[in-house]
């Protein structure tokens, strides 16, 4: 029996849906970088302080999450043939309770405020029920599941726990209810978070994009077949496992061990990864390519400063080093986001563009290419940007009040080149589609 | 069961290879050599769509009856496609290094895209309706 009825190659979203999500993901970066130059050392002091549990979700939430639901909205009818239900109408909610929920959140833990915080979590909770619910429709719906559409699958699961941990936390901080051990479970949260949600999703979407656009091998099969479903299951094992140390004597090595095996497993990855790049047909390097490198060579420094945490000095372990890496973890992720953006946005309007010109039979205006609507100098400019404000970053952990005012300028120069770059795109493709739709001169 | 989706993404691949030689000749502004290699892409990407376009659409469309579906939305982006690598060839042919890089780069994302569309559902499709039947298709593709 063939089954047809949910396979449909003609159901992309409009373009102004997944480009909301974009075009609204600098301005929480640039927010960010606000904070950073406003709050100096005080938000390097501490993983707990306010400003820095501020500027990690404006950076988590804001732009990670911002970017990857649009992409997901748009990429599941091409990677898994699977279109999102109502996607004008879901897509545009959950963007506009994103719009109104992170800036509440990071409200929230400025002020301290219960007030917000409730706000913020009606909002989130609101965004993320909505999209795991639309998105796992159409994930599941898939008859045929490619390793992506597995791997799309997990991340997804990731998120829900993120986020019901999070609120789990949220509660707790605004006294609803007690939180017994919140070292624990920020742990969870984050983890969850970026070794799930974030690290599930680009390994998924590895497998696909990469052999294809930079024309390498394929990842190994077992690889494929294995990779996404053993993370998730290692994340889940050291979920039960944490949750019952508490509870059981447990042998204190045991918790840990999951952790340590997914560890190794992202490590492996990258490693193939890098391989596969070394062996890529196409041999120019371009922008997205360079935030490639980037995110493999920051993901990778923070393996190995988990693996050899034990030998820092207690002195710097006990609060530069979880910093550190925070900044490893985020501004890998950032990187691979932003690389990301610099294929899909200007891709998305060139195909908009040349769809509507074929349809209005309009030959007479040259249609700007990928790289005469983004020039790659530009891009670029905003990589060296960007590759800056982690370098200020790295250091800042250990010496919070002499450089996080710099890195909060090159955040800010960073996402501010980024918006730019973007807006730049959005302007000529207006202005094309303007040529398209005028009338054709005789 | 996998005859067409494995003898196409074959295809594909061998297209992708040379796409990739000719953009780095023409990254070297090596026209002797990209000049070429670039008519060999022209022709393998035309004979891949003309496999698709006078056999296997038509085979599908007539066994699933389905003739606005899938396969139309692919014509529709070869047509995008055929755009762009006369583009493409007017940049060889006018020596503008700048120019087709970029229009390479963007027919590499339409390109890949609609692979993806192929490689994930459309020949899956086509392979389930066929059944064993689908070596005959590949049979009369292959005499193109």
């Amino acid at each position: 029996m063939l089954s047809t009825a949910n396979l449909s190659l003609e159901q992309a979203p409009p373009i102004s849906i997944p480009l909301r999500f974009f075009l609204s993901a600098p301005l929480f970066g640039l927010a960010a970088g606000l904070l950073l130059l406003l709050g100096g050392g005080e938000v390097f002091a501490s993983r707990w302080s306010a400003p820095a549990l501020a500027l990690t979700h404006l950076l988590t939430l804001g732009v990670l999450a911002m970017v990857m639901c649009g992409a997901m909205l748009q990429m599941l009818p091409v990677v898994a043939g699977s279109p999102v239900p109502r996607v004008v109408l879901s897509g545009g909610l959950v963007h506009l309770l994103l719009l109104v929920g992170v800036p509440a959140l990071a409200g929230a833990f400025l002020t301290g405020d219960a007030l917000w915080m409730a706000a913020a979590l009606l909002a989130l909770g609101a965004a993320f029920t909505l999209f795991v619910l639309v998105v796992g429709i159409a994930l599941w719906r898939v008859t045929l599941p490619s390793h992506t559409v597995g791997g799309m699958r997990a991340a997804l699961a990731a998120l829900l726990v993120t986020l019901c941990i999070g609120g789990y936390l949220a509660g707790g901080m605004v006294g609803a209810w007690g939180v017994a051990d919140p070292l624990l479970w920020t742990g969870l949260h984050l983890n969850w978070g970026l070794l799930g949600w974030v690290g599930l999703l680009l390994v998924g979407v590895s497998y696909q994009v990469l052999p294809m656009f930079q024309v390498t091998p394929e990842y190994p099969l077992w690889m494929r077949r294995f990779w996404a479903g053993g993370g998730f299951v290692c994340l889940s094992l050291w979920l039960l496992l944490g949750l019952a140390a508490e509870r059981v004597g447990l042998p204190a090595w045991l918790p840990g061990l999951p952790l340590w095996l997914l560890g190794l497993g992202y490590l492996l990855f990258f490693v193939v990864t890098l391989r596969l790049l070394a062996r890529r047909r196409r041999r120019i390097l371009n922008p997205s390519l360079l935030f490639w490198y980037l995110g493999i060579a920051l993901a990778v420094a923070a393996l190995l400063l988990f693996a050899g945490g034990g030998w820092l000095p207690d002195a710097a372990s006990a609060t530069g080093s979880p910093l550190l890496m925070g900044v490893l973890l985020l501004g890998s992720a950032l990187s691979f986001v932003n690389g990301m953006l610099y294929r899909i946005v200007p891709f998305l309007s060139w195909f908009h563009l040349q769809h509507r010109q074929l349809a209005l039979l309009n030959m007479s205006v040259i249609l700007p290419n990928m790289k005469e609507l983004l020039p790659d100098r530009w891009a670029n400019l905003q990589f060296y940007a960007y590759l800056a404000a982690v370098f200020a970053a790295l250091p800042a952990p250990f010496a919070p009040e002499s450089v996080s005012r710099l890195c909060g300028l090159l955040v800010c120069l960073s996402f501010l080149l980024l918006l730019s770059n973007l807006l730049r795109v959005a302007v000529r493709y207006r202005a094309t589609l303007a040529r398209l739709h005028a009338p054709i001169p005789s | 069961m996998t005859a067409i989706a494995e003898t196409l993404t074959i295809d594909h691949r061998r297209c992708d290879d040379i796409f990739a030689d000719a953009e780095a000749a023409v990254a070297k502004s090596d026209w002797q050599h990209g000049d070429p290699v670039f008519k060999e892409f022209s022709q393998a990407l035309e004979h891949h769509f003309e496999m698709e376009e006078s056999v296997l659409f038509p085979g599908f469309e007539e066994r699933t009856g389905q003739t606005m579906g899938p396969t139309q939305m692919m014509r529709q982006e070869h047509i995008q496609m055929r755009a762009l690598l006369g583009e493409m060839g007017q940049a060889v042919a006018l020596r503008d290094r700048e120019r087709y890089l970029g229009l390479a780069e963007t027919l590499m994302m339409i390109m890949q895209q609609h692979n993806m569309k192929e490689e994930q559902i459309l020949y899956r499709m086509i392979d389930q309706a066929f059944g064993d039947e689908a070596l005959g298709l590949v049979e009369r593709m292959r005499e193109i």
